[in-house]
C-alpha cells in the first residue's frame, strides 16, 4: 500500500525511518513519528470501527486525547489491550491493530441493523426495554448485548510488564506544555523554583506546534524548542513528555501517569511499562488547552467528518492530508486557519461560515488565498455510508431558523470548527467553582479552592500575547511566593493574526421532512433526538438527563460532546447554561491502566509477608504453610502422603501422648515498662493485676468501651516495674495502638511506656505430659518441677549459653511450656528441642492441630472473640472483676448483656458421633421449620477430637447455660447438610484443667 | 490524599496516619457512677458535622503519637494539628 496523502515536504515525522504495521489484517507503512491513526490516514484508511449502539461505522474524529471514536484493541509483544485510542498510540514497528465493536467485520456488520432499527433505539431503550421479563436478561439480553455491542476485548493473560509508582515533590507542578505551560515554566525555573512540566503528548509545544506565530524572532515552534532545551538543562526543573495529570486530589496532590514504552514494539530490560506519580505540589499551574467543540447536523458522525484542527495537526504535524476536497464548516476563524494549511499544500478547500459578514485578518488572507467562502451558509448532512463522499448544504436566514435551497457539494472530508471548550477538569477536580463565560459560550475556571491557577486556553483565553504575558508573569510570581528569589524573565514579542468573534450558532435544524440522526456524543451514539425524548419525559437535572442518554458517558468522557448537550438542554428549557450547570468532572481525566494503578504491589508483593526465623526448618521439613494475617505459619508437617486431616490429627495426638514443639513466634507481644504499669494493666483487663507477683505470667481479657471482648492474652511480670504482655497473632498492632491511646489522651497522668517486641522474640511452645521431661533436659540449671515452675511461672534463664525466657503456661491443655528467645538464636532454639526432643517421641505441630487442641479443651479463640461476645458468652464472667473499675465494664451492665438466655459457648457433637459439622452451620430445633427457620446459635469452630475420635465443635447458642444435653440440629445450607447435634460442655477434654496445673 | 502536619514530625501524608474519631469526647472517669445517657454518649453518639471537626489522627508508621486535627470535613482543609496534650 503506498501512502496516498501522505505529503513530501512538511510534518515532523522522520521519513528516514519507515515502519510497517497492521490494521485489521492488511499491511501498511508508516513513519517514525506518526501515530496509528496518521498513518492510517497516510493510507487514506478512515474506516476503523463502528458504533456502540447503531454500529455506525467510525472514523477519526480528532487527533489526540479527545477522540470519541478511533479506539482500537492492540497487540504488542505477545499482549493486547483494549480501547487504545489510535490517535494516541504512537506508531512502532510491528503495531498490530483491530477494530473494536465490530461482528463479524467492521465491512460488513451485523449489529448495523440496530441502525435500521433506530427508531427503536431511542434513550432510554436498554432501560425500558431489556428489562422485562427479568428472567430473559442473562439468557437472552445479556449475551447478545455483550456479542453485538461491547468494546474491546481484555486480555485474560497475566500482564507480564513491570509498572511503577513514584512520589514526587516540586514547588509548581505544570500540566500542559503549550504556549502558557512553556512561558510559566520557564519564569518560574528562572526563578529557582522546582519546577515539573508534564506534557501528555510525545512532542512538547502544544498548539505552537501547528499556528502561524511568531515569538520574539522565531517562529513559535522554534522559540519552544528551544525553551524546552533550555529547561531540560536546568537542575530544577523535571520535564515529562507522554505523561498525562490525570486526577487532582486534597491537598494538591496530583496523580500523574507516565508512558515509559507504549511506543516501543517492547520494554527495555529492566524498564517499567508506565509509571505513576504521585506529586505533592506547592502550587499547579494548568495549561491544559483547550479542545475545539464539534457542530452539529445530519449525520455528522459519518468518517470523514472531523474537528477542522485535527485536520490540521494531522498536515502540520504528519504531513497528512485528511482529504483532498476539503470542505471546512465553522462558525469562527480557527477554521480558516486549516483551509489556508490546505490551501498552502496544493489543495483547494471551501469554506462555509454560519457567519453572516465577519472580518478580520485571517479572513483577509484566506481571501486573498483565493479561497472559496460561502458566508451564512451551513452543512446541512453529510452523505455517503463509510465515507463522505458529499455535503448537503444551504444557506441559513439570519435568525438561523430557516434553510434555503439544499445544495449539494462534492467534498471527501467535512473540517469542522464549532469554536473552543478549556480544557477545565484538573481545575474542578480540585474543587474549583467554575464559571460560565459567555464571550466564549464555555465553563472557565473561577474562584481557586487549592492553590492552582488556569492559564490560555484553559482559561479561556485565546490569544497567544495575552496567553504568554500572564503566563509570564504568574511562573514569576507564584515561584517568588516560593523561594523568595526576585529574577523576573520578561515577556517577548508576539506576530499573530487576530481574530474576530465565533458565532453562537452551533446545531443545524433540520430540513422539512428528514430525519437526519444529528449526534451530540459520537461514542455512545447520543443524538440530538434522544436528549429531547428525555426532556419530553420529564428528566430535568444534567445529572439525571447525561444518566438516561447516557451522554458523555463514553471512555472519552464526552470531552467532545458536554457543552453540546448542555447547550441544548439549555435552548429547550429556554435557560441559560450556568443555570443548567456541567456535569461533576472526577478523575481519572483519561483512562489509565489498572496495572500502572497498582504498580508494583501485584502477587507476593500485594501485602507484606512476615516469616518467623524458623522458617526454613519448616520449609525443609515438608510444612504446608498457611496465611494468618500477613504471616506465614506451618499448617502441618506433611509426611509422605498424608493429607491436612490425618497429618494435623497425627500431630495433635503426639501432642495428648508425648510431647509436641509449636512455632508461636507471630504472638503479638508487647513489652510495657514503668512504675504505673500494673495500674494500667488493671484499667485495662478486666480482671485484677495489682497483686501479680514478680516472676508470675497471668491470663487476662480485655474488652472494648462497649463492652465487646477485644483480645485476650497473658502478661508476666519479669521485674518491678516490667511487663511482658502477649495478644493474639491478628490484634497485635490493634492493642498496641489501643494501649497508646488511653496512655497518651485518656491517662497521661500515667507513667507506662509500651513498645512492640513482636519480632525481637522468637517463641516455641513445648507442650505434652513428656514436656517436662524435655525442659529439665533442655534446661539442666533449673528445677523444671511443679514446685520449681509451678502453673503459669516464669524464669530467666540460658538454653546452651543463648539467653531464654520460659513461661509456663498453655494454649493446648496439656503440660505446656512456652520458650522464648531473642529473634537472631530462634533457629537454634528449634533445632535443640528437636534434637534433645528426640528421646521424648517430640514431633512439630502446625497451626491445625493447634486448634484441634483448643477446640476440644474449650479454650476460646479468634472465631469465639469475633466482635459480637462479651466475656460472659465465652464463659469468661469468672475474670470479670466486680471490685475494680476497667474499659468497658460499664458497658455490660447493658440490658442484652445481663438477658437470662444471653447465648454462651457451649460444646456440640454430632449425634452419630461421624458427620463433621461445617463451621458457620446453624443451629436450630427444628430442620424441618419453614424457612427463615429461627437461629438459636452458631458453630464457631470445628475439629476432629483426638481425645475421643470423633468430630467436635464449639458453637455459641442462646441461653446456653441451659441447653447442655439437649438434642439440635446443625444446618449449613451452604454444605447442603443437616446433622442431628447434641450440646455438651464446652470443655470436652480435662473439664477440671487438671493436666496443665500437673 | 490529606497532608497533615504532625506536631512532632511535620508535614506527612496521609497513609500514614489512621483515624481515631471525634476528639471532644471525654472518657467518663474511672469508678464514677455514670447516667446511661452519659456512658451511651460516649460510647455510640457522635456528630456527623459538615464543617470543622476536631478528630484524632494516630501517626502510626511514624512517632506513633496520637494527635488533634482541626479538619472541615466538606473541604478537607486541615486548620490546626496540636499534641494530645494540647487543647485544639
Ligand atoms: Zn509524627
Amino acid at each position: 500500500m503506498t501512502q496516498n496523502y501522505r505529503l513530501d515536504n512538511i510534518g515532523l515525522i522522520n521519513r528516514d525511518k519507515k515502519i510497517s504495521f497492521k490494521f485489521n489484517g492488511v499491511t501498511y507503512f508508516g513513519y517514525e513519528g506518526d501515530t496509528l491513526a496518521s498513518a492510517l490516514l497516510a493510507n487514506g484508511v478512515h474506516l476503523i470501527g463502528r458504533s456502540f449502539k447503531y454500529h455506525r461505522p467510525r472514523g477519526f474524529f480528532g487527533a489526540g486525547v479527545d477522540e470519541p471514536y478511533a479506539i482500537v484493541q492492540l497487540y504488542r509483544n505477545n499482549e493486547t489491550e483494549p480501547n487504545v485510542k489510535a490517535t494516541e498510540q504512537e506508531l512502532f514497528e510491528g503495531l498490530e491493530a483491530t477494530s473494536v465493536n465490530c461482528w463479524p467485520s467492521v465491512n460488513f456488520d451485523i449489529g448495523a441493523i440496530n441502525n435500521l432499527l433506530k427508531i427503536f433505539l431511542p434513550a432510554g431503550f436498554y432501560y425500558k426495554t431489556f428489562m422485562w421479563p427479568k428472567s430473559f436478561w442473562y439468557k437472552v439480553y445479556e449475551p447478545f448485548i455483550r456479542k453485538a455491542a461491547g468494546l474491546g476485548v481484555a486480555s485474560i493473560e497475566h500482564d507480564k510488564e513491570r509498572y511503577e509508582h513514584k512520589y514526587e515533590y516540586c514547588d509548581l507542578l505544570i500540566a500542559g506544555s503549550g504556549p502558557s505551560g512553556l512561558a510559566s515554566a520557564y519564569a518560574a525555573a528562572k526563578n529557582g523554583a522546582r519546577v515539573i512540566l508534564a506534557e501528555d503528548k510525545p512532542r512538547f509545544g502544544g498548539t505552537l506546534l501547528t499556528s502561524e506565530v511568531n515569538i520574539g524572532n522565531r517562529t513559535g515552534k522554534e522559540w519552544a524548542e528551544n525553551i524546552i532545551s533550555e529547561l531540560k538543562e536546568m537542575p530544577n526543573v523535571i520535564v515529562k513528555n507522554r505523561s498525562q495529570v490525570f486526577g487532582y486530589y486534597d491537598h494538591n496532590m496530583l496523580v500523574m501517569s507516565e508512558k515509559l514504552s507504549d511506543h516501543l514494539p517492547k520494554t527495555k530490560k529492566y524498564n517499567p511499562k508506565q509509571r505513576l506519580w504521585y506529586i505533592r505540589a506547592k502550587e499547579v499551574l494548568i495549561s491544559s488547552g483547550s479542545i475545539e467543540r464539534p457542530l452539529v447536523f445530519g449525520n455528522n458522525d459519518t468518517p470523514g467528518v472531523m474537528l477542522s484542527s485535527a485536520a490540521k495537526e494531522y498536515l502540520k504535524v504528519y504531513g497528512v492530508l485528511v482529504g483532498k476536497k476539503p470542505l471546512i464548516f465553522t462558525n469562527n476563524d480557527s477554521g480558516y486557519e486549516t483551509a489556508i494549511e490546505f490551501k498552502k499544500n496544493g489543495v483547494d478547500p471551501i469554506i462555509l461560515d454560519t457567519r453572516k459578514e465577519p472580518k478580520s485578518e485571517i479572513i483577509d488572507e484566506a481571501k486573498k488565498l483565493d479561497i472559496q467562502i460561502k458566508f451564512s451558509y451551513v452543512v446541512v448532512a453529510a452523505k455517503g455510508y463509510k465515507k463522505v463522499k458529499s455535503a448537503e448544504v444551504a444557506k441559513i436566514s439570519d435568525n438561523k431558523n430557516e434553510l434555503g435551497t439544499v445544495e449539494n457539494i462534492n467534498c471527501d472530508c467535512i473540517c469542522v470548527s464549532g469554536f473552543w471548550t478549556p480544557t477545565i477538569h484538573l481545575a474542578s477536580q480540585s474543587g474549583n467553582k467554575t464559571t460560565f463565560n459567555k464571550d466564549i459560550d464555555a465553563f472557565v475556571p473561577g474562584l481557586s479552592k487549592q492553590n492552582e491557577t488556569t492559564l490560555g486556553a484553559a482559561n479561556g483565553t485565546f490569544t497567544l500575547e495575552e496567553t504568554l504575558k500572564k503566563s509570564f508573569e504568574s511562573g514569576y510570581e507564584l515561584s517568588k511566593k516560593i523561594t523568595n528569589n526576585d529574577n523576573k524573565t520578561s515577556s517577548p514579542t508576539v506576530m499573530e493574526k487576530k481574530s474576530t468573534t465565533h458565532d453562537k450558532f452551533w446545531c443545524v435544524p433540520l430540513p422539512k421532512g428528514k430525519t437526519y440522526k444529528r449526534f451530540l456524543d459520537f461514542q455512545n451514539d447520543v443524538a440530538v433526538s434522544d436528549v429531547e425524548i428525555a426532556l419530553k419525559e420529564g428528566y430535568r437535572s444534567i445529572e439525571h438527563v447525561k444518566r438516561y442518554t447516557t451522554l458523555g458517558m463514553a471512555t472519552d468522557q464526552g470531552k467532545t460532546s458536554n457543552l453540546n448537550g448542555l447547550q441544548l438542554v439549555s435552548n429547550i428549557e429556554n435557560k441559560i447554561v450556568p443555570e443548567v450547570g456541567h456535569t461533576t468532572f472526577r478523575p481519572p481525566y483519561t483512562p489509565v491502566t489498572i496495572g500502572a494503578i497498582v504498580g508494583r504491589e501485584i502477587g507476593k508483593h500485594s501485602k507484606p509477608t512476615r516469616k518467623s526465623p524458623m522458617h526454613s526448618w519448616h520449609e525443609k521439613n515438608n510444612a504446608v504453610f498457611v496465611d494468618a494475617g500477613i504471616w506465614v505459619r506451618p499448617r502441618y508437617y506433611k509426611i509422605g502422603e498424608e493429607t491436612l486431616f490425618e497429618g494435623s490429627k497425627r500431630e495433635a495426638k503426639n501432642v495428648r501422648t508425648n510431647v509436641g514443639v509449636c512455632d508461636v513466634t507471630t504472638l503479638g507481644k508487647i513489652d510495657i515498662k514503668g512504675p504505673d504499669a500494673a495500674e494500667l494493666l488493671n484499667r485495662v483487663y478486666t480482671n485484677a493485676w495489682l497483686k501479680l507477683p514478680i516472676g508470675k505470667a497471668r491470663y487476662g481479657v480485655m474488652l472494648r468501651e462497649d463492652g465487646i471482648v477485644m483480645d485476650d492474652g497473658t502478661t508476666t511480670r519479669i521485674s518491678e516495674n516490667h511487663y511482658h504482655m502477649t495478644t493474639t497473632t491478628a490484634q497485635a498492632a490493634n492493642i498496641l495502638s489501643h494501649l497508646e491511646y488511653y496512655l497518651q489522651l485518656v491517662w497521661p497522668e500515667l507513667n507506662v511506656n509500651v513498645v512492640s517486641t513482636t519480632e525481637q522474640w522468637a517463641g516455641a511452645a513445648i507442650a505434652g505430659p513428656k514436656s517436662r521431661n524435655l525442659l529439665q533436659k533442655l534446661f539442666p540449671n533449673i528445677d523444671a518441677s511443679n514446685e520449681g515452675l509451678p502453673f503459669m511461672g516464669y524464669l530467666e534463664t540460658d538454653l546452651f549459653g543463648v539467653h531464654a525466657r520460659i513461661f509456663r503456661i498453655s494454649f493446648s491443655g496439656e503440660l505446656a511450656y512456652e520458650v522464648n528467645v531473642e529473634s537472631d538464636n530462634g533457629n537454634f532454639m528449634w533445632e535443640k528441642i528437636m534434637e534433645v526432643g528426640q528421646e521424648f517421641k517430640i514431633q512439630p505441630y502446625g497451626t491445625e492441630a493447634l486448634s484441634t487442641l483448643r477446640i476440644e479443651m474449650g479454650h476460646i479463640a479468634g472465631s469465639e472473640l469475633d466482635g459480637r461476645t462479651i466475656p460472659y458468652d465465652n464463659s469468661l464472667e469468672g475474670l470479670v472483676s466486680k471490685k475494680k473499675d476497667f474499659i468497658g465494664k460499664r458497658s455490660l451492665d447493658r440490658k442484652a448483656f445481663i438477658a437470662e438466655d444471653r447465648q454462651k459457648v457451649v460444646g456440640v457433637v454430632p449425634i452419630d458421633k461421624k458427620t463433621s459439622i461445617p463451621e458457620g452451620s446453624h443451629l436450630v430445633k427444628d430442620a424441618m421449620a419453614p424457612i427463615p427457620n429461627p437461629k438459636l446459635g452458631y458453630i464457631s469452630a470445628s475439629c476432629w477430637s483426638v481425645e475421643y475420635d470423633n468430630p467436635f465443635s464449639l458453637g455459641i447458642l442462646k441461653d446456653g447455660k441451659n441447653m447442655i444435653g439437649q438434642k439440635l440440629f446443625a444446618m449449613s445450607p451452604l454444605k447442603n447438610k443437616t446433622i442431628p447435634v447434641e450440646i455438651v460442655s464446652s470443655h470436652y477434654v480435662d473439664p477440671k484443667g487438671e493436666r496443665v496445673r500437673s | 490524599m490529606l497532608h497533615i502536619k504532625c506536631p512532632h514530625c511535620g508535614m506527612r501524608s496521609q497513609n500514614e496516619f489512621s483515624y481515631g474519631g471525634d476528639a471532644t469526647v471525654k472518657r467518663p472517669e474511672l469508678n464514677k457512677e455514670v447516667s446511661d445517657q452519659d456512658w451511651d454518649n460516649f460510647v455510640y453518639n457522635r456528630k456527623s458535622l459538615r464543617g470543622k471537626h476536631k478528630e484524632l489522627w494516630q501517626h502510626i508508621s511514624g512517632c506513633r503519637q496520637w494527635i488533634k486535627v482541626e479538619r472541615d470535613t466538606a473541604t478537607h482543609e486541615i486548620f490546626k494539628t496540636v499534641k494530645a496534650n494540647e487543647d485544639i
